[in-house]
């Protein structure tokens, strides 16, 4: 196995790109370095990103967006006050991922990378509307967090590309995210079903832009546009939300297996949806939840 | 000389609760577990196990893995003993397999070399060809007319003919006549369960330490919960004379009745016999599932009638336990467990052990007593529902007390069962109020408890302290409650006693920590070692005084002269006698031996409040509520600790733990995050309530406590769960998926 520890992210392509066999790279390591463990993936070449200049900073721009290092720990972000206020779901999913060891290294993007269909925190930045800057052998290009995950395990990433950081959008006003996972225990256990869901209201209290983002309930992530519009124009009625739901599980494609089963996650994704759905809207209306 | 069996009037030192002498050690680190054992010139070991349920191993091929630099020996089953017969021949097929591989995960052969990585390499490389059978891993399907056979021999005499090769063991038993019984009845109900295997799920993986030479001496270091069961089995299975093999117990993470065999001890000593180098393995956590013991899965019936005024007037159950590829599922404990909280007149039950593609079962606190009594006390908890009687009352009113005639044989002697049904009523936890969406269980519990052989020592320090050697590995607090035993008999400070687990070379014969023995009997044999020792105290003191040497007696740590007549001596404090001593005769000693008989058994009644999330299935457990006879608690805070450890372990089982095998028969879940056992967020403060009803058998009184506590939680969760979902749970775990399925087929 070779190990490098690239100081920029040209670097980290190239050597990515130049690379045999299995590559992986060292962000928190939460995955990579268990699955070499437990003998599941033993990469030919392990490429540690966290020397690269800037990659533990979380910055906000003058618009009001902000920009997350590619290896910020779970635990830097909960304890990033303003960055919490903006966006209380995105931080929430993050901090869900395993135990305070583990929030001292996992990342957003290792998350995202490792290709779980359960990640917690994916369906937060899909709701969002993440986007991560990604510099590769010819250059960078700028992609959608939703676009990342392929199939389990897989990402539309080509050979040599690597993520170089994370856009989270400017939150603007009246608006408000959140995140909510099934698990049968209260921690340390993996999503279920998982739902995010971000919106935006106008002054009166009526959902004039909502994204709904469900994980575990299909190979990949998925951005329901149905359940999204039953919540457009409404002031969250119990009719809003029961179509919500329905939307959100007529857009469940999942597999029975030891987690769960097909009719369990698609009943739960709609009522997750709708538990989401009421946190999100009392943020988005400045209430404290 | 005053020494007789009296239990003293007023104890000094039991009843308290000091810190645990392994505390420090745990807390820093410093204690060693099974894996910290080193020795110069080590080899590491891995074992190759079975992908497939079920299959004939039709050659293996160990020549590419022979090759690879830093291997220095594979072996396989060819490098055991040959025709071993009984539990031991079982025990070998286990940890090795010979024609077939009879589960996923099943042991075929094994390397040694000079590093972990190189031993994992190896293992890939050890070529096994199988020609792969049809499996079977339910009970119900096991039992079936055209499931695969697994052994044609296996079944024994027991069995009535007509079954199905898969049955391998039959039990019968009971009193009276349930037909007539149940026609005496006002309301009879028959219902169906079902429960999943478990693992005992202790933290600390299994790892050992082996040394044999060309020689047959050996040496061995592992985790166990019994070191002399280990040295005779692994003596066994590799051919060696058992006194030859010294076994020394590590600290133990955990065991819970899974450390009572061994798997990969025989193992370690065969590579090291071939690589004539000691050699080390540690079972990773999947390993750990895949091929220890869980605990069986089972199926039952259960008919029980009962009188409008809460009467039982009869009583059947049927019970078949599933245990793996080998006899030994514990069905037979699970019939005579069932019922035994209630005096019947008429009573039956019957027992099938069944084999399977699944790992040999191993004994998992009170091993097929949580399971019987989820069913019994669910059927109970429905009768006393529909005919609108308060469940402890009726428990009460049917409960087994001194004298009564056992569903399992014998009669009664003094036991505390309604001393428990007398506590959960008057206790605050039982008349609370319930929030809207919660329910509330209850339910009763019955171990047996065991003696078995038992051997302890105990030396006198010149200073005056005092070492005791026991042969039970310490799975509980067991050394604080020795010293503590200690200390009252010879009057020494409970910090003057230091209780070491000793190591097989040490002490003659001692069986298992298990059957909730250990405080009850390695207590008695430390009681009747200090008393031997104070004998001899006394003894010295009367030649020092030149009185006869029953005109002395031993008191708060001194001999004194036992009257006005034997002479006016001050006492001698032991510190003075044992000062001398090699002047005065020798070093001074107490020894005692037995497989004593007396222990008490033991029961419990645990109350639960449930709550359930009716759009998800999801269930908490707000409230928990444990009391149990201990007979008398000699550390009560450790004693506590065993009724909170019994529910948090029968929590995990009742709500979420369970094997999940796919089609292919293989486990899908072999780690942590998918075998769910609870994390401490998902338990309530458990609260505990000792109850003291002395076991006649024990010279203090003591009854075990460490597996009555895991009998009850299954059903009292279950009736919990069932009242506040509105719907009878019939099939554990309950988990969300079933308690939703049960909710919506409820409508
Ligand atoms: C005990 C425990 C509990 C856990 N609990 C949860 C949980 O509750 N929820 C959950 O979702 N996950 C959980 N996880 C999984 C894991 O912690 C998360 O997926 C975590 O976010 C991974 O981040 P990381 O930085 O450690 O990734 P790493 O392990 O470093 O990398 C993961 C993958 O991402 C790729 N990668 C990393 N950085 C980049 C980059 N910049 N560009 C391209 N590819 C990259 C790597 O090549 C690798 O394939 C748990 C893990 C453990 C050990």
């Amino acid at each position: 196995m070779q190990y490098h520890r690239p100081t920029s992210f040209n670097e980290a392509a190239a050597l990515a790109n130049q690379a045999t066999g299995e590559t992986r790279f060292l962000a928190g390591g939460t995955d990579v370095l268990v699955q070499l463990r437990a003998d599941i993936v033993t990469p030919d070449t392990l490429i540690d990103i966290k020397s690269i200049p800037g990659v533990g900073d979380i910055s906000q721009a003058p618009d009001g967006s902000w920009t997350i290092g590619i290896a910020v720990p779970g635990a830097e972000m909960r304890e990033h006050i303003q960055l919490g206020k903006d966006w209380p779901g995105l931080v929430e999913a993050m901090d869900l991922i395993g135990s305070t060891q583990v929030q001292g290294r996992a990342t957003l993007v290792g998350n995202l990378c490792n290709g779980s269909p359960a990640a917690d925190s994916v369906p937060a930045m899909v709701a969002a509307g993440v986007e991560l800057s990604v510099t590769g052998p010819t250059g960078s290009r700028r992609i959608a967090a939703v676009d990342v995950p392929v199939a389990p395990g897989r990402t539309s990433l080509a050979k040599g590309e690597v993520v170089s950081a994370v856009h989270v959008p400017a939150r603007g006003k009246n608006a408000g995210d959140a995140y909510l996972r099934f698990i049968p225990r209260t921690e340390m256990d993996i999503a279920v079903v998982g739902c995010a869901i971000n919106l935006t209201l106008d002054t009166d209290g009526t959902v004039t832009a909502a994204r709904v983002a469900l994980g575990a309930v299909a190979p990949t992530v998925l951005l329901v546009e149905d359940a999204a519009n039953a919540l457009i124009g409404s002031s969250l009625d119990e009719e809003a939300l029961n179509r919500l739901a329905e939307a959100a599980s007529a857009a469940c494609n999942p597999i029975s297996d030891k987690r769960g089963t097909v009719e369990f996650r698609t009943h739960v994704a709609g009522v997750l949806a709708k538990r989401t759905a009421k946190i999100a809207y009392a943020r988005a209306q400045g209430e404290n939840t | 000389m005053a020494l007789d069996d009296q239990k003293p009037s007023g104890f000094k030192f039991v009843g308290t609760s000091p810190d645990r002498p392994d505390g420090l050690d745990k807390v820093t680190g410093r204690a060693r577990f099974g894996a910290d054992a080193y020795a110069p010139g080590m080899l590491h070991g891995a074992v190759v196990r079975s992908p497939h349920a079920h299959a004939r191993i039709v050659r293996i091929d160990t020549s590419k893995a022979e090759a690879l630099e830093g291997v220095k020996a594979v072996v396989t089953r060819a490098d055991f003993v040959d025709g071993l017969q009984g539990e031991f021949g079982f025990v070998l097929e286990n940890v090795m397999a010979g024609e077939k591989a009879l589960y996923d995960g099943h042991a075929v052969a094994a390397v040694a070399a000079s590093s972990q990585l190189i031993a994992r390499d190896a293992v890939k490389l050890v070529e096994v060809e199988y020609e792969v059978l049809p499996h079977v891993t339910d009970v119900d399907a096991a039992m079936a007319e055209n499931a695969p056979v697994l052994n044609d021999s296996y079944a024994d005499a027991s069995v009535p003919a007509g079954h199905h090769p898969n049955v391998v063991r039959y039990h019968d038993s009971g009193h009276g006549d349930v037909d007539a019984g149940f026609a005496e009845a006002d309301l009879v109900i028959e219902d169906s369960f079902k429960t999943e295997a478990t693992h005992q799920g202790y933290i600390e993986p299994h790892a050992c330490l082996a040394s044999l030479g060309g020689d047959g001496k050996g040496e061995l270091w592992c985790t166990t919960q019994g070191h002399w069961i280990a040295q005779k089995t692994c003596a066994a299975l590799v051919g060696i004379d058992t006194s030859q093999l010294r076994v020394t117990a590590s600290e133990i993470g955990g065991g819970f009745g899974g450390k009572t065999t061994v798997f990969i001890e025989p193992v370690a000593l065969a590579l090291s016999r071939k690589a004539n180098r000691p050699v080390k393995i540690v079972m990773t956590r999947s390993e750990v599932f895949r091929a220890t013991g869980p605990t069986s899965s089972t199926s039952m019936d259960i008919k029980i009638g009962m009188k409008k005024d809460g009467t039982i007037t009869a009583a059947q159950g049927i019970f078949r336990l599933q245990g793996g590829a080998f006899p030994g599922a514990p069905m037979e404990f699970s019939a005579m467990c069932a019922f035994a909280p209630y005096s019947l007149t008429n009573v039956h039950q019957v027992g099938y052990d069944v084999i399977s593609n699944r790992p040999k079962q191993a004994a998992y606190r009170a091993p097929g007593a949580p399971m019987a009594s989820f069913a019994v006390e669910s059927v109970i908890d429905e009768l006393c529902s529909q005919l609108d009687l308060d469940p402890i009352d009726v428990r009460l009113k049917n409960a087994s007390r001194e004298g009564t005639k056992a569903s399992y044989g014998p009669k009664f002697e003094r036991i505390g069962l309604v001393e428990t049904l007398e506590a959960a009523k008057a206790h605050p936890h039982y008349s609370a109020p319930l929030e809207p969406g919660q329910g509330r269980g209850i339910s009763c519990g019955f171990w047996f408890n065991h003696g078995g052989e038992t051997s302890v020592s105990l030396a006198l320090s010149e200073d005056g302290t005092c070492q005791i050697s026991v042969g039970t590995p310490d799975i509980g607090g067991s050394r604080a409650s020795m010293a503590l035993m200690a200390a009252e008999e010879l009057g020494i400070p409970y910090e003057n006693i230091r209780v070491t687990i000793a190591d097989t070379a040490t002490l003659g014969y001692n069986d298992v920590s298990h059957g909730s023995r250990v405080t009850y009997a390695s207590g008695l044999a430390t009681i009747k070692a200090a008393k031997d020792a104070v004998g001899k105290l006394c003894k010295r003191a009367a030649a020092k005084w030149g009185i006869p040497e029953d005109a002395v007696y031993w008191e708060d740590g001194c001999a004194k002269p036992s009257g006005a007549n034997a002479g006016n001596f001050d006492p001698m404090p032991l510190a003075k006698i044992t000062k001398s001593m090699g002047r005065s005769g020798g070093p001074i000693s107490g020894h005692f031996e037995a497989t004593p008989e007396g222990a008490g058994v033991s029961f419990g009644t645990h109350i639960v409040d449930a709550e359930v999330d009716p759009e998800t299935g999801k269930t908490a457990v707000v409230r928990y509520t444990v009391i149990q006879d201990a007979g008398k608690a000699i550390h009560p805070s450790y004693v506590e600790g065993q009724f909170q450890g019994g529910a948090a372990q029968g929590i995990g089982w009742a709500l979420n733990e369970e094997y999940i095998y796919g089609e292919d028969g293989r486990l899908q879940n072999s780690i942590f995050l998918d075998y769910r056992v609870p994390v401490a967020s998902d338990l309530p403060m458990i609260d505990t309530v000792i109850v003291e009803v002395p076991n006649p058998g024990h010279p203090y009184g003591v009854r075990g406590v460490g597996e009555t506590g895991i009998v009850p939680p299954l059903a009292a969760i279950a009736n919990a769960v069932s009242a506040a979902a509105g719907v009878r749970l019939r099939h554990l775990p309950m988990s969300p998926p079933r308690i939703l399925r049960a909710l919506k087929d409820k409508g």
